[in-house]
Formats: structure tokens, sequence, C-alpha cells
């Protein structure tokens, strides 16, 4: 009966998901072709010479046409070739390549962020108006505060151009350090309260004095009892975050020149690199909807209290 | 009359019917003086230390933005000849840049554009968050499931990209419909590039709100009083507008404030990469990005815009959360 329900709701989720990333497709290929200008914009050609061009890639269709034979491409994995920025490359390659990159430095700001923040959550809420707790709650403030490119700025002010202790760009040995930090900072301010919030709600509940009272050490009390349930709202946390960073790099990757995903995101768009745009957007909202999925099937999962709808 | 000793009758004398005097009130009603509710939440946000030193950072930056520049002797596009790339002096507090533009001036500006984002999209974003979300709410049914089907779609688009798209298509209609239309002449003064921006967020952010405020309205919704409004016959727009949403406005006020910050992180996340407020003009945003390029000889290019922004959206934050907390006791975590 239980495992029919949860069943019964993950179909449906993947469906919506589905349909979702359908409709998101359908919206940025209409919106993308309003934009003013065209993939071919900025090459010094005559006027028959471009019309030429745009009649090769099939850009002189009606509008409808492009888009039915873009789905019908897209349902065989053909996402094109890219335009202009690495003009006559495959979309589907340029992704995977970057991508990875983005990865290597994703993944480690996240693996930084969860450690860092919990830990912090936890040290400030099991102190409660203590010096740890003050000092943690002032620093994630502020943290939270700071946009990313401030973040970005300080570190390379003061790592990199005071104290010289570590190189700008990527590609030197250490130069992933600054970009993982200024990916993770954010993160790890909000985790940090997140957890403190949650631990400081799970303290005051019943259950907990019935451990004391049944003559739980504190030791087992906070840390397999406490922490285990102050820890399920992090989890619905932790899907928006992981899609957030591994689709949130391009400061990073601007300001410190990362070869990674997030540097396409915005050039594609001013330079019409049609085929890009669309492969950029898919691949970017096919992941923040699948880890919003896994992340709110998980939550039913982990909490039974939560009811399926 | 003889009564009997085990009837249940009262002995009721004419003495009985006689109004009370007024001082037997006196003595009955409570001590405390009867406040309402916003004057409540104002007691409450007074006694909360951190959220009013927030205020007042808030008033005193608004205060730069708004005054400041009236103040200065320059303006934010004039080059003063012979004081180019000049570090903080008592000419020019916060230098100068390799223009020879006064950068206090050039923060005050982007402060305003800051603010101005910030305090027009949290309205935008009330309005139309709490119009769709209570419609949903109230009717109810498939209409509230395809309703919030759409918020939820809304809400998985990578909304950088949307933002960026959306910009680039409504820039150049946008700035001839301001050039050429008479009735639109006012707007001039924002700017094309601003007004972009609102509508931007107006598309995009108002999906957070709706939640809420539909939330509210599920919760309301079961309560007597909408009942007995709907027995009299109350109608559905009245509804909302008299009954539902004044009801959650103190949710709706704290949602909307904490939604300034993420507003004005867009804006100077923007105008960061080039595409948010024009040049000449001066966003905390663009100021950063400039700056970077002489980061090496000229830190303090970037130290005033990044400082600032950090400063407001830190008020915000903990005003916001005062704000909540004093609205909604509720909620208080």
């Amino acid at each position: 009966m239980n495992i029919m329900q949860t069943l019964r709701y993950i179909v449906k989720r993947v469906f919506l998901a589905a349909v979702s990333l359908f409709v998101i497709i359908t919206l940025t290929f209409f919106l993308m072709n309003l934009m003013p200008g065209d993939p071919f914009m900025s090459e010094k050609a005559t006027e028959e010479s471009r019309a030429i061009i745009i009649a090769k890639y099939g850009l002189d269709q009606p509008i409808y046409v492009q888009y039915v034979r873009y789905l019908k491409n897209l349902a065989h994995g053909d996402m094109g070739t890219s335009y202009v920025l690495q003009k006559g490359r495959d979309v589907t390659t340029i992704i995977t390549e970057s991508f990875g990159i983005s990865m290597q430095v994703g993944i480690r700001a996240l693996i930084l962020a969860v450690f860092a923040g919990i830990i912090m959550g936890c040290l400030a809420g099991l102190n409660k108006d203590k010096l740890p707790d003050s000092i943690i709650r002032v620093v994630t403030s502020i943290g939270i505060s700071m946009p990313g490119y401030v973040i970005a700025s300080v570190l390379m002010i003061i790592l990199a151009v005071r104290l010289g202790v570590l190189p700008i760009n990527y590609n030197k040995p250490g130069g992933a350090v600054m970009p993982i930090i200024t990916l993770a900072a954010y993160p790890t301010c909000y985790l940090a309260r997140l957890t403190r919030a949650s631990i400081l709600e799970v303290m005051n509940q019943d259950y907990l004095r019935t451990e004391r009272a049944k003559g739980m050490s504190e030791f087992v009390v906070v840390f397999i009892h406490a922490l285990k349930n102050s820890l399920i709202p992090v989890i619905t946390y932790l899907g928006p975050l992981t899609a957030s960073i591994l689709t949130g790099g391009f400061v990073a990757e601007s300001v410190f020149s990362v070869p990674g995903l997030g540097r396409y995101f915005v050039s594609s768009i001013s330079m019409r690199d049609y085929t890009m745009i669309m492969g950029v957007t898919i691949f970017y909202s096919s992941l923040i909807v699948m880890m919003n999925l896994v992340c709110d099937i998980l939550y039913k999962i982990v909490d039974p209290r939560i009811k399926l709808d | 009359m003889k009564i009997n000793v085990l009837s249940m009758q009262n002995k009721i004398s004419p003495d009985d019917f006689t109004p009370l005097a007024d001082s037997y009130f006196k003595e009955e009603a409570l001590d405390t003086e009867e406040i309402g509710y916003w004057k409540a939440s104002w007691q409450r946000l007074k006694a909360n230390k951190i959220a009013m030193t927030a205020l007042v950072i808030i008033v005193i930056l608004v205060l730069f933005a708004f005054l400041g520049p009236k103040l200065s002797p320059y303006s934010y596009d004039q080059q003063v000849r012979g004081d180019e790339a000049m570090w903080p002096c008592m000419k020019h507090l916060f230098g100068t840049d390799r223009l020879g533009r006064d950068l206090l001036v050039r923060c005050m500006i982007g402060t305003r554009i800051s603010l101005t984002v910030g305090l027009v999209s949290a309205v935008i974003v009330m309005i139309l968050g709490s119009i769709y979300g209570s419609v949903s709410g109230l009717i109810g049914g498939k209409v509230d499931i395809f309703m919030m089907r759409i918020v939820d779609i809304v809400y998985s688009v990578p909304e950088i990209l949307l933002i960026v798209v959306i910009k680039m298509i409504i820039s150049e209609p946008l700035t001839n419909l301001i050039d050429n239309v008479p009735a639109f002449h006012g707007l001039q003064k924002i700017g094309s590039g601003l007004i972009a921006i609102f509508i931007v967020y107006g598309c995009l952010y108002w999906v957070g709100m709706a939640r809420i405020v539909r939330g509210q309205v599920l919760q309301l919704k079961s309560q007597e009083f909408v009942t007995a409004a709907e027995a009299l016959g109350c109608s559905r727009g009245r509804m909302i507008r008299e009954h539902l949403l004044p009801n959650c406005i103190g949710q709706l006020v704290a949602t909307a404030m904490l939604q300034i910050p993420s507003a004005i992180f867009t804006e100077a996340f923007l105008s960061y990469l080039g595409i948010g407020v024009s040049a000449p003009m001066a966003s905390l945003g663009s100021l950063t990005s400039e700056a970077l390029n002489g980061i090496t000889s000229y830190p303090y290019r970037v130290f005033f815009p990044a400082a600032i922004i950090s400063l407001i959206i830190l008020s915000f934050n903990l005003f916001g959360d005062g704000l909540r907390d004093a609205l909604d006791p509720k909620m208080k975590k």
C-alpha cells in the first residue's frame, strides 16, 4: 500500500518533470528567436552571402518549421553544431567537455559547503547564545550578504594580489582553490544557518526529553537522535544547492577564467549562437528539474511524516 | 407569595433590572490598553536591536543615495581633467577612475539604482504574487492544480538565462517606445535598462510569493469567517481583497522584504556582466567589474562598491528577519 503510493507519486513527479522540460524548451526556442539579430550578424559579408549562410542553416524557414525540426533532431539526441562560439563543433561534445571542468570545481565546492556548513551549524546550534554561536552567526550573516563577484574580488585582492600565495589563472597549480571558495561561500553560510535553526527546533521536541529521562547520555541524545532529525530540512536544500552550484559557476568561472560551461551561458546568448543557447538551457534545466525531483522523493522517504500529495 | 423551598424558581425583584453604575465597568476593565496589530508589531520590532540598527543603516544609505549626489560638487559622468586615477584623498573621498570621474558620486548613483531595483521589484513581486496565489488558493480544484504547475515550471527555469534573453528582447522596443511615444517620455529618466530589469522580475520572481500566499489562503479558507462571508453572498474578488489578503498581510510584507536582497543581487550581477544599466550610468555591479581590470594597482576601486553592496544586502537581510519576527511571531525560529 505504502510502496504503491510512493511509486505512484514518483511516476507522477517524473511525468510532471518531463512536461516542465518540454515547456522550457519551447519557451526558450521562441523567446530566443524573438531576440533582434542572428548568429551571423558579426560576420563581414555582403547581403547575398549572408542570405546564403542563413539559408544553409535553414534559418530562413518559418519559425515553427525550425521548431519542429529541432524537436525531431533532439529526439534523436542531436543538438546540432555550434554556429559561432566553436563553429562547426557538436553542441553535445562542447557541453560534455566544458561541463566536466565545471563539475571538477563544483563537486569540490559542494563537498566543502556541505561539511563546513553542517559543522558550523551544529557548533552554533549546540552552543546557543555562547561565543561560537555569536561568531558563526555574524560570519554567516555577512557571508550570505556578499554577492559572488564580491567574494571573488576580495579573495583575489587578498590571496593573489597582496599575499601572492595563489595564482589568479585556473590552469596554474592551486588555481582551483579560489573558484572553489567563491562557489562554496554562499551555500556554506546558508547551510550553517539552516542547520542551526533546525537543531534549535529539534532540541525542544518531546522525544528528546524522553531520551534524557530514559537516562541516555547527552552524546547519544545529540548525535544519534537530534542530529539525524535536524538534517531533514538540510536534505531538501541539497537538491537545489547541487543544481545551483553546478549551474551557477559563471561568476567564479569568468573571474578566474575557468574553461567551464558557465562562460558559455551568457556568451552564447550575446553571440546569438542558437544551438548553443538551446543546448545549454536544456542541459541546465534538466539538471535542475532532476535534482529537485530526486530531492523531493528522498525527502518523503526519509521523513514519513510528510504526506504524499 | 409563598415560595416552595424545593422549587428552582428564582426570586426576581425589579431592582435586578436597573443599570449598573459606570464605576463597576471601570473596575472590571483590563489594566492593559488594547493595541492594534501594527502597533504591536512595531513594538516588537523596536525591541529588536539588530533590526533597528539595520533600519538606521538603510535610512543612512537612502540619504547617501538620494541626497548625496545633490551635495557633491561633481556629477556621476563628469570627467575632471587632471584628476585621473587618484587614490582616495580629501578632494575625492573614494578616489577617481581612469577617466577622472569621482567614485564617491558614482557609488551614490549605484546605491540609488540598487535601492530602486530592490524596492520596486519587491512591490511588483508582492502585487503579482499575492493576486496569483490568492486566486489559485481560493478557487481551488483543477484550476489550482493547473496554476501551481505553471509556478513549478517557472521555478525550474534557469533564471539567469531567461533574464538575459528577456532583457535582450525587450531592451530595443522599450527604448523606441520611451523615445518615440510622448506618454512614456517621463520614463526616460529611469532608463530602459532599469525598466527592462523590472519587467524581468515581474515575469520570474513572483512564483515564490504566489506559493506562500496560496498556502496562507488555503489555511484561511477553512475558517468560519470565510464561510460566513460566503454565506452572505461575498464575491470572490471582494473575498480576496477584504478578507483573505488583509489576514496574511504580515507574511506578505515580510516575504517581500526578504525579496529585496535577491533583486539587488541580480541587478548587480547583470551590470557586472555588462548587460544591466547602460554606460555612463553607474551601478555597483558595473563599478566593480570596471575596477577589476586595475585590481593590482587600484584595489580601492573594487573595495568601495563591493563594501557598499554587501552592506545594503546585509542590512536588508537583518531588517527583513526582524520584520518577519515582528509581523508574524508564530514564524519565529
